[in-house]
């Protein structure tokens, strides 16, 4: 019996090793190590062993099947490392095809820009005021200090609709018509908007554009709050190493008038093609708000001084993104728009 | 304004000091320089010839030999200019010059003559044309006789000269003069300034003798001077007088108007000299035209008057447009021999008015338009006067014809140190503001801590303490105000709630894959009122700049159409844009139109377009209602939102539906009709416009937690045939509402049309959800329910299928 169990062993053995599927090899586990396998019927036979021997024959029994378990579970191992190995390679794509493309649409430059300040100064405690394109003579120029025959006036030859309404040529009547509303109260806004002059369209003018205006009025408002705020604003726009500067100007709304300069952010002030070679770069003009304004809208300008800025939009993102040609911001070609779709820096 | 350098040193010395320099002092300190024009152009080798002998080129008709005395030779030149001729002393470039535009002058043969060099026209030398005095306009410029051969022809022509390009803001009016400018250099330089001196022999004849002025319309016309020369000499005028005059941008004519432009450039107050003889009468009278009045300006245009144009007449016919432009009739000629100087004070807005209306803008008007310095009217008269002395050799007769009703007197202007101090956030003390001040030649006192100042009339922008408070600054410099932050009330700033869905909006389409596009506010009339979905009078400009861009839009598909067109044209096949922007309808109480913001998208081509794996998709009507859908699902609104088949004009008749916001119309989408594809050569397109500002200003209930589901729902399905003309919404609302409170969800899930199929039926499966949140429903409980369902169905004519 003994001799009949090694070679049920070595059989065994054999077979396992023979086995090349997962299938095959459980066909042996239960050939041998089933219920109705050998090893079972000689468990089952060794009642009719002397009693002296069941013992010995019992662990002897014991060890093959241990044995060919062991074997089997190696063998069931690999083979099922082999399948899945196999599987594998059958489900290998290649990589290198293109990707599923996910819907991507993207806002226009000049929203991208305008949002960009609009969100520097909320963060400066400023709000968004808007008004309406078509605007009254009255807030478009003369609340504005541009009374009818300034001279001024011809700065921005306007689309008049009738004698008193015109399409706005700056958004600075949303300032004159928020302060009338504010009926004194302190304000700190931003107006982002579309404008309209007229000009013939070409390379670096728009019958149409963006304009954002900034308007700060209250107690003790000096210059030197406008000029801290623009440094911070220019900082935060163009790079923390931009240095402005502020170059006297006239606008009939404000006195003193002022342009902004920053420090050119292609070449820190050298000079190159993009400030022209003077290491500045025009970005915005400015202002501490003209007595007859703050009059006209209802403040007292002994006792209230007041900011206000206004920038270019279009101009930004020209120099931003070196866009050479104002019409590509209105001819919607989704080749120009689509590129402004990632993350800078 | 165009400032030559040389010029200005007559009245401020700035020897010394670089142009670049000088520049960046006077733009930094308040008016920018432009440009800075090197009018030598860096040229050598440009000298004084004379023209000892001129023949006719042997082999060429228009060409001469010319032996040019050069100084230190006779070399032969050959000129094709028509004015060439012996005698003349000429500009020549020698060889190895080099002119403007990098023209070399080398050694040359000209069908078979040696030319050592060239003999220029102006032109040649860099000046524009317009600004060569006619008699050289078309030939080589010749100098006067006392120009000494072979000496450098730059300084003679006072090319040895830079140019600042002045861009004036419209308040610094004073600058429109070389006086003017003297002011602000000496001031930034803290130099001192050399004003003209005017002094000239009077003759015995008085000017009242011989010129009567009557003043009519004073309000137009506060001060007019005349003076009267006689026996001037009408000639060219010396080559200094000419060189200023070009280097401002003025063409030479003759020695008398020479003169008049001269003291326009030199003072800012424009003259007008009338040849007396062809004023006929001996009097002068100002008044305004009679309508229909005509004359015929200097320009030989035939102009017709109306009664708001202020015209200088001899009592019987206008003579000049008042400050705009002189009459043919009265021009100083070849034989004039008596001159009377015209200086005046005319009313800006008068001025402005004529000047827009007969399209004339000149030297003179735009110094006008600006208010001129009362108090140099005089002074300009007297220094033009001098000059015809000197230059024309003129007899001044004595004393001036004048009316004079013009208030001369400064503005006082009184302001403390404080307010200028506490407006610029500096401290700058008073004995700098003084010094500033003085710089400035601003006359100033200091009385009981104020500074009282009278404002000189030639800076008519000082008007109020702002306008000092600007002098200081500009003076004292912009670096040096410290950088602070206003202190205010502290708030938080924000978005309104509506520009935050504004963002939600457009990033939501974006996120669906929508380019955003910005389109033009301004469309045609034929475009104006296409697609919009209201019904409204256009807005329209007065004077649009063409058909194009004439009326304001109602709609924001027409140039989102064109954009789609505009994409595809380029071979860009599939667009999908989106615009956020306003619409412009009728015409409100307070004279504006009703802006009402609108979201619009256009979509065109594929939408998948993923052709690898096989998956491509166009765009259909369904992927565009999605993303409406998904919109407005976003913005809380999905329940209120329905959508209506309807019939739009330049739509698709079966493929549009009006989109409802609680039963409101708030926009539309569909396909454009194909003959409007057609027309714009596009394929398949469909758009969607939507009143943004309804949508965003309807407010969305609190968004509260639903419990997540703790029990298990149950789903059934329904398949039914009906027929072709019941839409699934109306299915839809059957089942909804037979289903009670356990029907949760349901989802069409097929729809099928063609074989299999009854003609005029179709094939549609929904599936429906039951769900009780409070326990596991009884599988009766769902029977129940959807036997309600299928009866509900049943009765509406719905076949069930097994």
């Amino acid at each position: 019996m003994e001799k009949q169990l090694q070679q049920l062993k070595e059989e065994a053995l054999v077979k396992i090793q023979e086995a090349t599927s997962v299938k095959e090899l459980n066909d042996v586990r239960v050939a041998y190590l089933g219920k109705k396998g050998p090893i079972t019927d000689l468990l089952k036979g060794m009642g009719k062993l002397p009693a002296e021997e069941r013992p010995k024959m019992g662990a002897l029994v014991n060890v093959v099947r241990e044995s060919v378990t062991e074997s089997l579970e190696a063998r069931m191992a690999l083979l099922e490392e082999e399948a899945i190995n196999a599987q594998l390679a059958n489900e290998a794509i290649d990589v290198t095809l293109p990707g599923r493309p996910a819907p991507t649409g993207n806002h226009h430059p000049l929203t991208r820009v305008v949002e960009e300040i609009e969100d520097f100064f909320i963060s400066m405690g400023y709000e968004i005021a808007e008004g309406p394109e078509v605007e009254k003579d009255y807030y478009n120029f003369e609340a504005l200090n541009l009374p009818k025959g300034h001279p001024a006036r011809d700065m921005q030859d306007s689309f008049y609709i009738s004698e008193d309404v015109l399409l706005r040529t700056h958004t600075s009547p949303v300032q004159a018509r928020t302060m009338e509303a504010k009926g004194g109260e302190a304000i700190k806004i931003i107006c982002p908007g579309k404008v309209y002059r007229r000009d013939n369209d070409d390379a670096t003018h728009s019958h149409q554009f963006t304009q954002i205006e900034g308007l700060v009025v209250g107690e003790n408002i000096r210059m030197s709050d406008l000029k801290g705020t623009l440094d911070l604003f220019a900082k935060k726009m163009f790079g923390e190493e931009r240095e402005i500067r502020l170059r006297p100007s006239f606008f009939p709304f404000t006195e003193p008038s002022v342009e902004m300069d920053i420090s050119c952010f292609k070449c820190g002030g050298d000079g190159c093609n993009v400030c022209k070679k003077t290491g500045w770069i025009e970005i915005l003009g400015a202002g501490m708000v003209h007595p007859n304004v703050l009059q006209m809208a209802g403040y007292d300008p002994t006792a209230v001084t007041g900011f206000a800025f206004g920038m270019g939009p279009e101009r930004i993102a020209m120099l931003k993104y070196g866009v050479e040609d104002i019409r590509h911001f209105y001819t919607n070609d989704t080749r120009f728009i689509s590129q402004f779709h990632r993350t800078e820096a | 304004m165009l400032v030559s350098t040389k010029w200005l040193n007559e009245y401020v010395n700035i020897n010394g000091i670089k142009p670049e320099v000088l520049a960046e002092k006077i733009t930094r300190s308040g008016i920018e320089v432009d440009s800075i024009i090197d009018r030598s152009h860096g040229m050598t080798n440009v000298v004084v010839g004379y023209v000892k002998e001129c023949v006719k080129h042997p082999e060429a008709d228009k060409l001469n030999i010319c032996q040019v005395d050069v100084g230190d030779e006779v070399t032969q030149i050959i000129c094709g200019a028509p004015n060439i001729a012996a005698g003349q002393k000429v500009i020549v470039a020698r060889t190895g010059a080099i002119l403007p535009g990098d023209f070399k002058i080398k050694k040359a043969k000209l069908r078979g003559e040696e030319s050592n060099g060239m003999i220029c026209s102006l032109q040649e030398l860099g000046i524009e044309g317009k600004h060569v005095a006619k008699a050289y306009a078309e030939g080589i410029y010749v100098l006067p006789n006392d120009a000494l051969v072979g000496a450098d022809a730059l300084p003679l022509l006072g090319l040895d000269d830079t140019i600042l390009e002045l861009d004036l803001t419209p308040n610094r009016s004073d600058a429109l003069s070389m006086l003017g400018v003297a002011y602000e250099v000496a001031a930034i330089l803290s130099q001192g300034i050399a004003l003209p001196s005017i002094n000239y022999k009077e003759s015995n004849e008085k000017a009242s003798d011989v010129l009567k002025l009557r003043v009519e319309a004073t309000k137009d016309n506060p001060m007019y001077v005349a003076k009267v020369v006689k026996n001037v000499k009408i000639g060219e005028s010396p080559l200094w007088l000419q060189n200023y005059l070009m280097a401002a941008g003025v063409r030479p004519h003759n020695n008398v108007v020479d003169i008049t432009n001269y003291v326009l450039m030199e003072y800012g107050q424009p003259l007008h000299a009338f040849d007396y003889d062809r004023l006929k009468t001996g009097e002068i009278v100002v008044r305004h035209a009679i309508e229909g009045e005509r004359i015929t300006t200097l320009d030989d245009a035939d102009r017709t008057l109306n009664t708001h144009n202020l015209v200088i007449t001899n009592g019987e016919e206008p003579v000049a447009l008042a400050g705009v432009m002189g009459g043919a009739n009265s021009e100083v000629h070849e034989g004039t021999t008596t001159v009377v100087i015209e200086s005046a004070y005319f009313a800006p807005s008068s001025v402005r008015q004529t000047s827009k209306e007969v399209g004339l803008r000149s030297d003179a008007s735009t110094r006008f338009e600006k208010g001129v310095d009362p108090n140099r009217v005089q002074e300009a008269a007297e220094r033009a006067a001098q000059l015809m002395a000197e230059i024309a050799g003129g007899e001044v007769l004595a004393g001036s014809v004048v009316f004079d009703e013009l208030d001369k007197t400064p503005v006082q202007i009184t302001v403390s140190p404080d307010y200028i101090n506490n407006r610029l956030g500096m401290k700058i003390s008073m004995d700098e503001m003084l010094t500033i001040l003085e710089r400035l030649r601003i006359p100033t006192q200091a009385i009981n801590g104020k500074l009282v100042i009278d404002a000189p009339t030639r800076r008519q922008d000082l008007r109020i303490k702002e306008d000092i408070i600007e002098e200081i600054a500009r003076m004292h410099g912009y670096d040096e105000i410290p950088k602070t932050l206003p202190v205010t009330e502290s708030k938080p700033g924000g978005l309104t709630p509506y520009q935050a869905k504004r963002r939600i909006v457009r990033q939501f389409l974006e996120g669906a894959g929508l380019l955003q596009a910005i389109t033009y506010s301004l469309t045609s009339k034929e475009q104006s009122q296409a697609y919009a979905l209201e019904t409204a009078p256009v807005t329209e400009l007065l004077m649009p700049m063409s058909e194009d861009r004439a009326i304001l839009r109602q709609s924001l598909i027409p140039h989102m159409l064109e954009a789609a067109t505009y994409n595809v044209a380029r071979r860009i096949d599939s667009v999908s844009i989106y615009e956020t922007g306003s619409v412009f309808l009728g015409v409100e109480e307070d004279g504006l139109p009703r802006e009402v913001e609108h979201v619009a998208a256009v979509l065109t081509g594929k939408w998948v377009d993923n052709a690898w794996q096989g998956e491509t998709k166009k765009v259909d009507f369904f992927v565009l209602k999605g993303i409406i859908e998904g919109m407005m699902d976003r913005l809380g609104m999905s329940a209120s939102l329905s959508f209506e088949q309807a019939s739009l004009e330049g739509m698709h008749p079966g493929r549009t539906a009006s989109i409802l916001l609680n039963g409101e119309n708030i926009g539309m989408v569909g396909q454009i009709h194909p003959t409007e594809q057609k027309k714009r050569d596009l394929k398949e397109t469909y758009v969607m416009e939507i009143n943004l500002e309804k949508v965003l200003s309807t407010n969305t209930d609190e968004l509260l937690y639903v419990p997540v589901p703790r029990y298990p729902s149950m789903s059934r399905d329904i398949a039914l045939v009906v027929s072709t003309d019941t839409s699934a919404g109306t299915l839809e609302t059957i089942i909804r509402q037979a289903g009670g409170k356990l029907l949760k969800d349901v989802k069409l899930f097929d729809l099928y049309e063609g074989d299999n199929v009854e003609d005029g039926k179709k094939s549609i499966a929904f599936s429906l959800t039951y769900f009780d949140p409070e326990r596991t429903l009884t599988d009766e409980e769902v029977v129940k329910a959807h036997d309600k369902v299928l009866n509900a169905l049943t009765e509406a004519d719905a076949q069930l299928r097994g």
